[in-house]
């Protein structure tokens, strides 16, 4: 599995109902695109996360198919629409199997 | 070696071959492309894609596609390895249908963004990004 891959999310801590709101994501990982080779030649396997999904209380907001066209420590930014209090919930999924995942609270005042 | 008339079949089918090369890469970006659209009609209006015209690095170009209304928008890097980048589909929450992100790029060439909208109808949009520094080591 990939080394210290920390999720970091920013998502503001409260909202008005209905308002549209900008989510940014960043998770650190290599990113192994299979094309590089080491020293003696080899290529290195790859290794990426192919998936990214936002939900809030389970309804999708983005779902992301990622390549290994797609940067070491992957970002993305995007927009959401908060119509009440609730969760939203990030999930990576890794080559690997692994899953990361983070979750953020927003208040609807 | 005397030049047989298997040899000079061979030579010329050699050459054929090398002349076709330079449109395999991009016939690869093409047929990406019609997998994602089942090739239907493909128009040019309601999205745009933002990426610079000069990327000092490769390993990060910052890009940013939108498509108001769209279901789903695919991205290409017609001049990578694997032409592919990455999908974006929207879900019922999502405020807009745009996203931003941070590409790798193996060269100069052109980044394409594709929508699909509800109705089954595509959008495209290009842009040629200039890469100082390719991305995909060597």
């Amino acid at each position: 599995m990939a080394d210290n891959v920390t999720p970091r999310v920013r998502v503001p801590r409260d909202a008005t109902a209905g308002e549209e709101i900008t989510i940014k994501t960043l998770i650190s990982h290599p990113m192994e695109s299979g094309q590089r080779k080491d020293g003696d030649g080899n290529v290195i396997p790859r290794s990426i996360i192919n998936r990214f999904t936002c939900t809030f209380n389970g309804e999708t907001v983005i779902d992301v198919t990622l390549e290994p066209a797609i940067s070491t420590n992957p970002y993305f930014e995007f927009q959401a629409i908060v119509p009440e209090t609730g969760t939203f919930e990030f999930t990576w999924y890794d080559d690997d199997g692994d899953v990361y995942t983070d979750s953020k609270d927003i208040t609807v005042g | 070696m005397k030049l047989t008339r298997r040899h000079t079949l061979m030579m010329a089918l050699g050459s054929a071959l090398a002349a076709v090369m330079p449109f395999r890469a991009f016939a690869a970006v093409e047929d990406n492309i019609a997998a994602f659209t089942g090739g239907a009609a493909v128009g040019s209006e309601g999205i745009t894609l933002i990426a610079p015209e000069i990327a000092e690095n490769g390993n990060t170009v910052p890009i940013e596609v939108n498509a108001p209304g769209a279901e789903a928008i695919i991205v290409f890097a017609a001049g990578n390895p694997t032409p592919s980048v990455a999908t974006f589909n929207f879900g019922p929450m999502a405020a807009s249908q745009s996203a931003a992100t941070r590409i790798r790029l193996a060269g100069t060439q052109d980044v394409v963004a594709i929508a699909r909208m509800p109705d089954g109808s595509f959008v495209q949009a290009s842009q040629e990004v200039k890469v100082t520094i390719g991305g995909c080591g060597g």
